[in-house]
């Protein structure tokens, strides 16, 4: 079917700025993305999926100004053992930059994947995304591929000492950075992933995981806190038999951020968590869009999404698990729910199932109100003030969530910055 | 009913859901023919056929132009795509969109002049249309324990009203229950006041459809202060091969009345689909409540999906009185693909919204069915409870809209949805929207049995039960619940229904 023609125009006017990178090997692969662009259109309002968030910004050609945030703490994650990869407004940062070598993994640049003949990673670029592209188009995540400037292939193939960290700096207000990671944890490996920073004024980000049989990833992110930035990320990741993957991610402030986790669980056995807390403050609009496809006897999903919304803040989620014929014995759970702590801001939800197989558990609940009065009422009573009380009450709601996280040390971190700023923003 | 009596159940699935649904879903019983001359438009739609219909129906101009209207917006308007549900592209030029008894032609004035075939008809199906008679098995019943329980029905043959039974009687109430067509020319101001204010012409593509080609269906006023004197029902038959059935049904409640109202359908056994569009308006006023019911027994075609029923209907109740309430309850277990959503305007302060189904798709069937909640009032209040069981390969959708707006303080929604699949063919989904603008309401949405209620539960066990009995019991009365919402008249499907239990299901 042709594109409208509003889509037609504003996909070609996107387009047009862009030029296809010199792919080398991955040529083919943008090419081929290239052309789902085209087929599809990029994002409008007035497409299902964008029903709740509008994509107009992240789609424009020019990458909307965004006021730099001077960070009055130091970075997340600087306190952890590990080791550091540097991106300032979506550029390597070679000096920033740790060596790129350690025991159990390598890491390689995107375009070193051609003259280095990384097979495993031409083999994994754009696939993942391809396949996740059905039954929903994700034509930002098709845009990425095509595009993308720069990005790193990570293969694991032990268990490493210590996790990969993805420092995304940003530096200049009209940055527009679109990055592409494609990670494979081979067999009975094991690696932890930190991500933090804003990355750009606008942020076009992609990675595709491979989770090979019995191979362990954990995923923590922390997205920045520049209140004007935005933000469009997909996740893809496939599972093998008895793999773990499990994500967790924060989110405070950001004018815009959409958040798209693919999962697709391939092997029996396999484990996927997806979580996800944000704290939003006035002009700030969040989306989490999670789509799990069980296609494997006796898998688990968990999904568990908390946002706290205040001053017109817009907290969106949507979230689908898919139970393909077959996929016996799948345990499924869902849970959005939103903690709205005045009258402006609002939650939309669209929390899906879509169920083939019988034999089958999956749940999801959803839930949206102010906080508990009882509960206030109790921690006043024994001369906690009001505002204390409520960030007590706002912690313990984002807890569930926040427990996702298998690192303890990693979640106490993020515990004690969000009790710092939930203080500062009385 | 092959394919389910080979279907292996898993475990935690009760013997006895799976039998009911077998019964209920068994050989339709409702598939005969009656024979009779009829007579046709010609086939397909234009505007003068939307003409010939109002003109057949011997309607004001006022209304030969509403419909006009709505036929020129509807030829601007493509068919929607949206649902969970797949069908041959429907050719809206190869069907008649009027179709009735040739005996119809000269409107017989009473019931005694209506053609015997046409009554014999509605007796076979179990809908008395004679007014001495009451319904069986229910005597006792209600308000009126010395004569039985009364139901007034307007019976609906394709495209015709055949008539409405005890209109004498609710007249003397003030209650104005007739066809539609009737209602157009004898109450032009009502009509005029009310028809298309809940549903707008051009809402969406079949409603509009329905605007400009819709034949007969009922017409319900309920006077201030007025307690229906019994319950209201419509039945509607499809009998004519490839003719669609457009009805529309119109009820006002006004301040302070009580309605209770019924709906059933069924339709011949055939080889092709034919096509069902309705629309139902009901206007509640201050105080007043309206229950809707319906069981919806549509022909759901055979095993291999041929033939059955297109249901797409657009049903909405506007709650616009403060304290006005509304009740819809619906069991699905006919056509072979429903496309329904009733919904509820919650404008009133205080107003209430009610939504209580069960879906049962067997064979090919497909239902995508749920309801909207729209809070617009302060503490209004609603609740969803939808149980979609599938069988052999059939699809069952739950979809639907709880919206709070800004302006809703204080309301509250609960909604829950649970599935069950019987075999490994066929497939439960749901498709809730949930949209929270203000932080004083309150919204649950849960789809999950094993989601007892813990005190009730802690209760039981404390008197001796062991969990799963306890939970049993539990769920069962919940289901129960639920069927005891129907009224009597339907007690027949709700005690075949309330074997149905919900344990084991997926979400």
């Amino acid at each position: 079917m042709a594109l409208a023609e509003a889509k037609q125009t504003a996909t070609e006017a996107r387009l047009s700025g862009l030029g296809l990178p010199e792919g080398g090997c991955l040529k083919a692969a943008r090419q081929a993305a290239l052309s789902r662009v085209q087929t599809m259109g990029l994002p409008s309002r007035r497409d299902e999926y964008w029903k709740y968030t509008r994509p107009d910004t992240l789609v424009q050609a020019e990458a909307p100004k965004a006021a730099l945030f001077e960070a009055d703490e130091a970075p997340m994650f600087d306190a952890f053992e590990r080791l550091n990869i540097v991106f300032v407004d979506g550029v390597f940062d070679q000096e920033a930059s740790d060596d790129l070598a350690l025991e159990g993994l390598s890491i390689d640049r995107l375009e070193d994947i051609c003259c280095k003949d990384i097979h495993w990673a031409k083999d994994l670029y754009g696939v993942l995304e391809a396949r996740g592209q059905t039954p929903v188009e994700r034509p930002l995540a098709a845009l990425n591929t095509a595009f993308a400037s720069d990005g790193v292939a990570i293969r694991v193939t032990g268990k490493v000492s210590k996790p990969i960290n993805f420092t995304y700096v940003h530096s200049d207000e009209n940055s527009d950075a679109i990055l592409h990671h494609v990670i494979r944890v081979e067999s009975g490996a094991e690696v932890t992933i930190l991500e933090n920073g804003p990355a750009a004024s606008r942020f076009n980000k992609c990675m595709e995981i491979d989770v090979a049989d019995g191979g362990k990833l954990h995923l923590v992110r922390a997205q920045g806190r520049d209140h004007k930035r935005r933000a469009a990320t997909h996740l893809f990741a496939r599972l093998g038999t008895e793999s773990v993957f499990k994500s967790f991610t924060l989110t405070v402030n950001g004018v815009l951020t959409r958040n798209e986790a693919v999962i697709e669980l391939t092997g029996d056995d396999a484990v996927a968590h997806i979580a996800g807390a944000c704290v939003g403050d006035g002009d700030f609009h969040h989306d989490d869009t999670v789509f799990i496809t069980h296609d494997a006897v006796n898998c688990e999903s968990r999904q568990v999404f908390k946002k706290v919304l205040r001053n017109g803040a817009t907290g969106v989620f949507q979230g689908k698990i898919l139970v393909k014929e077959g996929a016996q014995k799948t345990d499924g759970y869902q849970i959005s729910q939103s903690l709205l702590l005045d009258d402006d801001s609002q939650f939309l939800a669209k929390p899906e199932l879509e169920i083939y197989a019988d034999d089958v558990a999956c749940s999801h609940g959803s839930t949206s109100g102010a906080i508990d009065e009882e509960g206030l009422f109790y921690l006043r009573s024994r001369g906690v003030p009001l505002a204390e009380a409520t960030d007590l009450m706002t912690l313990a709601f984002l807890a569930e969530a926040v427990e996702e996280i298998e690192d303890p040390e990693i979640a106490a971190d993020i515990v004690s910055r969000l009790e710092g700023w939930l203080a500062r923003r009385r | 009913m092959a394919a389910l009596d080979q279907t292996q159940v898993k475990e935690g699935v009760d013997q006895e859901t799976v039998d009911a649904v077998r019964e209920v879903g068994g050989a339709y019983k409702y598939g005969w023919e009656t024979d009779i001359e009829m007579e046709y438009a010609p086939k397909g739609v234009n505007p003068d056929i939307v003409r010939l219909i109002s003109e057949k129906n011997e309607e004001p101009e006022w209304m030969t132009e509403w419909r006009l209207q709505a036929f020129e917006r509807w030829e601007q308007m493509d068919e929607p795509n949206w649902a969970m549900v797949s069908y041959p592209e429907i050719d809206f030029q190869d069907q008649y969109y009027y179709a009735r008894p040739k005996s119809m032609e000269v409107k017989p004035k009473s019931l005694d002049e209506v053609d015997p075939k046409l009554l014999a008809t509605y007796e076979k199906l179990g809908i008395p249309l004679k007014e001495q008679m009451i319904l069986a098995g229910v005597e006792g019943a209600g308000e009126t324990p010395e004569e039985g329980r009364k139901v007034a029905v307007d019976a609906v043959f394709d495209s015709v009203s055949v008539g409405t039974t005890f209109q004498k009687e609710l007249k003397e109430a003030g209650v104005i229950f007739c066809s539609i067509s009737e209602a157009i020319r004898e109450h032009p101001e009502l009509v005029k006041k009310y028809l298309g204010s809940v549903v707008p012409v051009s809402d969406n593509f079949y409603a509009t459809l329905n605007s400009a080609v819709f034949s007969d269906g009922s017409f319900v006023y309920v006077p201030p202060g007025v307690r229906c004197p019994m319950e209201l029902s419509t039945y509607f038959r499809i009998n004519a091969e490839n003719t669609g059935q457009f009805e529309r049904t119109l009820i006002i409640a006004d301040k302070g009345s009580y309605v209770s109202y019924l709906e059933g359908c069924t339709a011949p056994q055939r080889d092709t689909a034919q096509l069902h569009a309705a629309v139902v308006e009901i206007i509640i006023e201050e105080d007043a409540e309206v229950k809707y019911s319906t069981v919806q027994n549509w022909y759901p075609g055979d095993e291999n999906g041929k033939g059955g029923i297109y249901n797409f209907v657009t049903k909405r109740a506007d709650c616009r009185g403060d304290r006005s309430k509304v009740m819809w309850t619906q069991v699905e277990t006919g056509s072979a693909v429903t496309w329904k959503y009733p919904s509820c305007i919650l404008r009133g302060e205080e107003s209430q919204g009610e939504f209580y189904s069960i879906a049962i798709a067997n064979n090919m069937q497909q239902a995508d069915t749920g309801t909207k909640m729209v809070h617009l009032g302060k503490n209004t209040k609603s609740r969803i409870v939808s149980k979609g069981i599938s069988a052999g390969k059939a699809q069952n959708t739950y979809r639907g809209l709880v919206s709070m707006h800004p302006k809703a303080k204080n309301s509250r929604n609960y909604t829950q949805c649970d599935s069950l699949l019987i075999g490994d063919k066929c497939g439960a989904h749901t498709v809730p929207y949930i949209e929270v603008k203000n932080n004083s309401s309150r919204v649950e949405h849960e789809a999950t049995t094993s989601k007892v209620d813990d005190d009730q539960l802690f209760y039981c066990r404390q008197r001796g039960m062991d969990e799963e009995e306890a939970v049993a019991l539990v769920v069962n009365g919940f289901c129960k619940d639920v069927l005891q919402a129907l009224p009597m008249e339907f007690a027949m499907e709700a005690q075949q229904l309330v074997a149905i239990s919900l344990e084991g299901s997926v979400g």
